[in-house]
């Protein structure tokens, strides 16, 4: 059972504030973490090799040079091998070119059965990299996989959540999938795995090393352009209503009603 | 390509510094440094007074084709029935293709879909149907061929979907296929008019930076919008419009994968995502059975249940009725939210909601902010008088 995970370092937003003065982000004490959604891929892969007894668990990862960080932590949570994408040329990648850098990645590594990403991350939040990626590879795609029911003999028969409940969807494999939390509640690091995640070699791939078309990776290969970046005006306007309980709560219908809202 | 700070003009003013998105810049020896992990956004170049801050453009983009002409809208159903978001879609869709003076067309894919007339009395010049027994569930390998295919073949300028499962399971790779720009989760789209582009604003970061996006050199320009952002307009009856019926080519046009069971979520008899009203619960609540009077004052008011992301994470109610960043974006006439503290991650999925009412005992939750009428005090006793004081009418 060979597995690929792709994950993404992020600023981790536990803490994330607005700074009402300037109204920008305040930055402090953020940091980077591997895109929350993306370590409940890791371990479901973690746990598929586990289940079949053999195989291999890959993480890769587009970014810069300190993105090694998130990579070394998927080892300390079992992944076996890390190869980080990170190049100049791939900076300021939309999610086609995302796609893309990590499609060749996935024909370099070879011979995989499935190939694991996060539902989106929390940062750019699109969650288009994981069909992207899909169908760059020409392999099958299914979206929202809150459980692995059976994977074996080239198929698999998963569940995945729908807006009002869940399906269940078989697919021949290699397949792509994306996961949501649902699917399990990822390990912490073992002591093994945080002594092996020091000194396992993380390989760091460039383009050239990659053979991709450059004119396809990073802002060159990017269909969409950011144009304006700006922070919502959050203007409050709250009425909070005084008093007894029960006359705030009169106050509260009387406003619902007017605005015909009961 | 690339970022450059020229040095020479840099008067290490620190504008730039606060107003990255990722943090990246600082101010060293009165010279603006920047680290590894710039996304090129251009943040830091309007910040900057004294223009030193250079981001050099992508390679000169070949111009967009100017044969592709009209407006799409990807009219979701589900079970034979329209979804909500397909009328939303057709709202702003309409007021796009009057801006560029083009048609409007809906796309429906779907087995015997009920009142698809109202496609048109709901803005659409035409209507693309391909009606298959097939195509009666979503599955989306025979979704994606299709709409690639009638996209290559009609060519449009723009094309909008929900950013619903399907939406944003399928869009992603039909734009993988056409080699296009997708722009995920859009709240606010318009017209440059000079040159026909769709400006598409969506927020990122858990709704703390807004971002507008264009894609300049291909087409179709698409873009997936989640339920609820815009509002439908109110249709036309005896509107005139043209419903072309397409065959479905099962002999092409094949699924590797198969769906073999669906299971109805039966806790949530109010869809949130459809809702005009939501009570919404949050860790204030203290343990899952207090949902329960949650539920009684939904019940009189017709409204769903929804939660933040600690009562579901708490293994207080499904995932399905999750508001936030995370789970799923509303936008009802009424948001009640009670004993949820407003964390951004939360308020990014509720926050464009007409009237919102905090009732928290914490007069210090962000919640008061976004809220419209807030009550400072024990949801266990606010609650409850509410309920009874709008039973008794």
């Amino acid at each position: 059972m060979n597995v690929i995970v792709c994950l993404k370092q992020v600023p981790g937003t536990t803490d994330v504030k607005v700074d009402p003065q300037t109204n920008t982000l305040i930055r402090q004490g953020i940091e980077n973490v591997i895109n929350p959604f993306d370590t409940y891929a890791l371990e479901e892969g973690v746990r598929l090799k586990e289940r079949h007894g053999e195989g291999k668990v890959t993480a890769i990862s587009m970014g810069p040079p300190q993105a090694e960080a998130a990579l070394r932590e998927a080892i300390s949570l079992g992944a076996d091998e890390a190869v980080l994408l990170s190049d100049k040329a791939f900076a300021g990648a939309d999610t086609w070119a995302t796609a893309y850098t990590l499609a060749q990645a996935v024909n370099k590594i070879g011979q995989h059965d499935i190939i694991i990403c996060g539902r989106q991350t929390i940062d750019g939040d699109t969650g288009q990299v994981g069909p992207e990626l899909a169908e760059m590879l020409g392999i099958p795609f299914v979206a929202y996989v809150s459980r692995i029911e059976e994977l074996a003999d080239g198929q698999m028969r998963v569940q995945r959540m729908v807006e009002e409940g869940h399906e269940v969807i078989e697919s021949p494999l290699p397949a792509v999938i994306t996961v949501v939390k649902e699917i399990n509640v990822p390990r912490l690091p073992s002591l093994r795995g945080i002594a092996r995640s020091k000194s396992a070699a993380v390989a760091v791939w460039t383009a050239p090393e990659m053979g991709v078309d450059e004119s396809r990776v990073g802002l060159a290969g990017s269909f969409t352009k950011v144009i304006k970046v700006f922070f919502p005006q959050r203007v409050s306007q709250s009425e909070i209503f005084q008093g007894e309980l029960a006359s705030q709560v009169d106050c509260l219908v009387g406003r619902l009603k007017d605005a015909d809202l009961t | 390509m690339g970022i450059e700070i020229d040095l020479e003009q840099c008067t290490g003013c620190g504008n730039c510094v606060p107003v990255c998105p990722f943090g990246l810049l600082e101010v060293v020896d009165d010279k603006v440094q920047l680290k590894e992990g710039c996304t090129l956004c251009g943040a830091c170049q309007e910040a900057c007074p004294v223009d030193a801050i250079l981001i050099e453009a992508a390679p000169a983009v070949e111009a967009a084709s100017d044969e592709h002409r009209g407006v799409w809208v990807f009219a979701e159903q589900r079970h034979g029935q329209l979804k909500g978001v397909a009328y939303e879609l057709l709202a702003k869709g309409r007021e796009l293709a009057n801006t560029l003076q083009t048609d409007l067309s809906a796309v429906c894919f779907g087995h015997d879909v009920a009142e698809i007339s109202q496609l048109v009395a709901h803005g659409a010049d035409k209507v693309y149907l391909v009606d298959s027994p097939e195509l009666a569930d979503n599955l989306e390998d025979l979704y994606t061929r299709q709409f690639i295919e009638l996209i290559q073949e009609h060519k449009p300028e723009i094309v909008i979907a929900g950013a619903t499962s399907l939406g944003r399971a399928f869009i992603p790779r039909v734009a993988a296929v056409l080699k296009t720009g997708l722009t995920a989760d859009c709240t606010g789209l318009d017209i440059d008019t000079e040159n026909r582009l769709l400006r598409q604003t969506r927020p990122t970061f858990g709704g703390n930076i807004m971002a507008t996006i264009i894609c300049q050199a291909k087409r179709p320009q698409m873009a997936t919008v989640r339920p609820r952002v815009f509002k439908k307009n109110t249709p036309e009856a005896g509107r005139k419009g043209q419903i072309i019926k397409l065959d479905f080519d099962r002999e092409r046009i094949t699924s590797k994968t198969r769906l073999l069971d669906f299971v109805r979520d039966l806790t949530e008899t109010v869809k949130i995502e459809e809702a005009d009203i939501i009570v919404s619960g949050g860790r204030g609540l203290g343990k899952a059975e207090n949902f329960k009077l949650l539920e009684e004052l939904a019940s009189a008011m017709g409204a769903a249940v929804g939660a933040s992301r600690a009562a579901v994470d708490e293994g207080w109610i499904p995932y399905s009725h999750q508001v936030g960043q995370t789970g799923k974006t509303v936008c009802p006439k009424l948001y009640i939210a009670c004993g949820i503290s407003g964390a951004v991650q939360h308020l990014a999925g509720m926050q464009t909601s007409d009237v919102i009412v905090a009732i928290n005992d914490n007069p210090d939750a962000p919640i008061f902010e976004a809220a419209t009428y807030g009550i400072v005090g024990d949801l266990f006793k606010v609650v409850p008088m509410l309920t009874e004081k709008l039973k008794n009418g």
